[in-house]
């Protein structure tokens, strides 16, 4: 048991990344901030919704995959990342099943 | 397996490897963060009691002669708040499933010691802004804070309290993200998933539970808190928003919460059921697995709770299907014990009666939990005491119980001390008696149409109340007992030897209490969990 792990097993988790992918990373966030704020002032009528969360939707993908590492974490890590949003998903499907289906009874307030 | 020095000093433990305040309160030892867990969750425990003796004095009568209106809905507010988020939810998980998982899996500690203290500072910090509120004048809103009165009528500190819970979800976050961690990296060799005790088990259903469903209550409380600070709009129809997607929010965590609290006293169950009737539990893999499906179905049935909101019909009939789902995995659990018990010689020690307790009151709070997930009797029974009955006969006679059980269980190991047995027994019959005599009557109130929540009644319902109340009196003085004679078992208990109950497990294997490094060599393990009958050949060969 005082045997450590062989390094090179552990050289997978440990990923260098070169520090202008951070910088390039930042700078991307930054601009999608720029073009949240900037689209706003334009309305795209019932679009407005899409591509605000798309926009966010891509920030946070870049944060997570960059940022936190799970672009070159192990698979178990990247499990644990996708049912983390399939559990995201769940709530607004569920919520979504509500929301979607008011009035379809033709009764006021069902 | 114990050391026994032939000089006069006690032997090393985590207890007395050091002394002074600092040395627990910086502790990185699980063992002694289990301890700063039970001190202080006890603590909640208490004063979560001492509101709801309150509100049983108040009810004893029908007119509102104790307290007005205002005082009532701020004591069962505050009652429901502490118990849930303050004892319930951290109770066994932080205490017994800090204190056990590394040594039931054979390892020195968790995959993460400094965020483990972390994760106690934060559940203190959490607490004094709740304590802050309530001392401000508490909150009225009721432990659930439904918009719009939360947000726009309540004249108390829900902001203040709102951000108490907000912390302290963060702390329950890190307990199951460590307990996840160290279940996959810290079992010790030959501990393979399938020799873990279901006790781990159960609690890495948990976790999952606690790091998928936490961040979602601390980021409605906090819109919430935007919403009634900032008016952004979110639960407000006149600004766009919706309060019924509040009451969605709330529940798609508050739903899988009671899990949280049920889960780990099944794990304890478990345990405790193996060990005294000195065999395998029937149906390892079921047990274990429906754990897991508990944990997994518990996310998809939330909408229960808002029938008589303006969830929509269809809406309503799905998740009338889906909570009958839930009843399986439980179902499953509830007849697994039954037939371990089956033809086995069952030694009812104190452990044993907590969990025979525990089987018999959750099955009637599980299966009152069927009728209220009927659409059609809900509504009749929504928000009366009927209600109040069934989580309570869920979170008391299950979570209570097993907590209890747990911890009369496994106090010989964590104190080194035996409690009195006598005692110990009473007080187990007492607490059984007093909660049947409290909850029981409620049932029937709740049908004849008594609603939750009001400090005054009309006078036919006095009979069920002053009944329930006077269980009450019976329950609340059962719980002090407990109290009384394990303390008293700190300083004058026989110690414990190592394994007082012959149970298998490796926390058995350790000294009582362990040393701080719980195993003086890393445990290799050869065999599944629960081999009670292969131990017994050794012992006559
Ligand atoms: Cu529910």
């Amino acid at each position: 048991m005082a045997n450590h792990p062989p390094e090179t097993e552990h050289s997978t988790t440990h990923h260098i990344v070169p520090t202008r992918v951070y910088y390039g990373v930042f700078a991307a966030l930054l601009v999608l901030t720029g073009v949240t704020t900037w689209i706003a002032y334009i309305d795209l009528g019932r679009f407005n919704i899409y591509v605000a969360l798309t926009i966010a939707v891509i920030k946070a993908s870049l944060v997570m995959l960059f940022f936190m590492h799970v672009r070159y974490s192990s698979k178990l890590t990247k499990v644990i990342v996708a049912s983390g949003v399939f559990w995201l998903m769940i709530m607004f499907l569920m919520t979504m099943s509500d929301l979607a289906t008011r009035g379809w009874m033709r009764v006021p307030g069902r | 397996m114990i050391t026994a020095t032939p000089t006069q000093h006690e032997p090393k433990n985590y207890i007395n490897s050091d002394y002074g305040i600092k040395s627990w309160l910086l502790t990185q030892d699980h063992k002694r963060i289990a301890i700063l867990y039970l001190i202080v969750v006890t603590a909640f425990f208490f004063l979560g009691g001492l509101f709801a003796v309150l509100i049983r004095i108040e009810l004893a009568t029908p007119a509102g002669d104790l307290v007005d209106s205002n005082v009532y809905n701020k004591l069962f507010t505050m009652h429901g708040i502490i118990m849930v988020f303050f004892f319930l939810i951290p109770s066994i998980p932080a205490i017994l499933g800090n204190f056990l998982i590394p040594l039931m899996i054979g390892a020195k500690d968790l995959a993460f010691p400094k965020i483990n203290l972390l994760s106690w500072y934060i559940y203190v910090a959490g607490g004094v802004f709740t304590l802050y509120a309530l001392m401000r004048g508490g909150v009225d809103t009721g432990w659930t804070f439904y918009t719009p009165f939360s947000t726009s009528y309540s004249n108390s500190y829900v902001i203040a309290t709102g951000l108490g819970i907000f912390i302290n979800g963060f702390s329950a976050i890190l307990t199951g993200l460590n307990f996840i961690v160290t279940i996959h990296r810290m079992r010790a060799p030959g501990m393979t998933w399938f020799r873990l005790p279901l006790f781990v088990w159960a609690h890495y259903a948990t976790s999952m539970i606690q790091v998928l469903g936490t961040p979602v209550i601390a980021v409605t409380l906090l819109l919430l808190i935007l919403e009634r600070g900032l008016h952004i709009g979110i639960f407000d129809p006149a600004l766009g928003g919706d309060p019924v997607l509040y009451q969605h929010l709330f529940w798609f965590y508050s739903h899988p919460a009671v899990y949280i609290m049920i889960l780990p006293a099944m794990g304890v169950v478990s345990e405790i059921i193996s060990c005294f009737c000195k065999k395998a539990p029937f149906g390892y893999s079921f047990i274990a697995f429906s754990s897991i499906a508990i944990a997994v179905f518990g996310f998809l049935v939330w909408g229960h709770h808002l029938f008589v909101s303006s969830q929509s019909v269809y809406a309503g009939m799905v998740f009338s299907m889906l909570s009958y789902l839930v009843a399986i995995p439980s179902a499953i659990k509830v007849f697994n014990w039954t037939s371990t018990m089956y033809k086995a010689s069952v030694e009812m020690s104190t452990p044993m009666l907590y969990a025979i307790g525990f089987i018999g009151l959750f099955t009637i709070g599980g299966l009152t939990g069927l009728f209220v997930a009927a659409l059609g009797i809900d509504v009749h029974v929504t928000d009366t005491y009927f209600v109040v009955a069934h989580f309570h006969y869920i979170m008391v006679g299950g979570a209570i119980m097993g907590f209890l059980g747990g911890i009369h269980f496994w106090w010989p190991k964590i104190t080194g001390r035996m409690y009195a047995d006598t005692w110990s027994k009473l007080s187990a019959i007492i607490i059984f008696v007093g909660f049947n005599l409290t909850f029981f009557p409620q049932f029937i109130l709740g049908y004849l149409g008594m609603p939750r929540r009001y400090h005054v009644y009309p006078p036919e319902f006095q009979v069920f109340n002053v009944l329930s109340s006077a269980g009450a009196s019976i329950l609340g003085f059962g719980y002090l007992l407990p109290f009384c004679y394990l303390l008293y078992s700190l300083k004058f208990g026989p110690k414990a030897p190592a394994n007082p109950w012959g149970a298998v497990g490796l926390e058995w294997q350790t000294s009582s209490p362990p040393i701080s490094e719980n195993f003086e060599v890393t445990p290799v393990v050869t065999q599944d969990a629960y081999q009670y009958s292969t131990r017994e050949e050794v012992k006559v060969g």
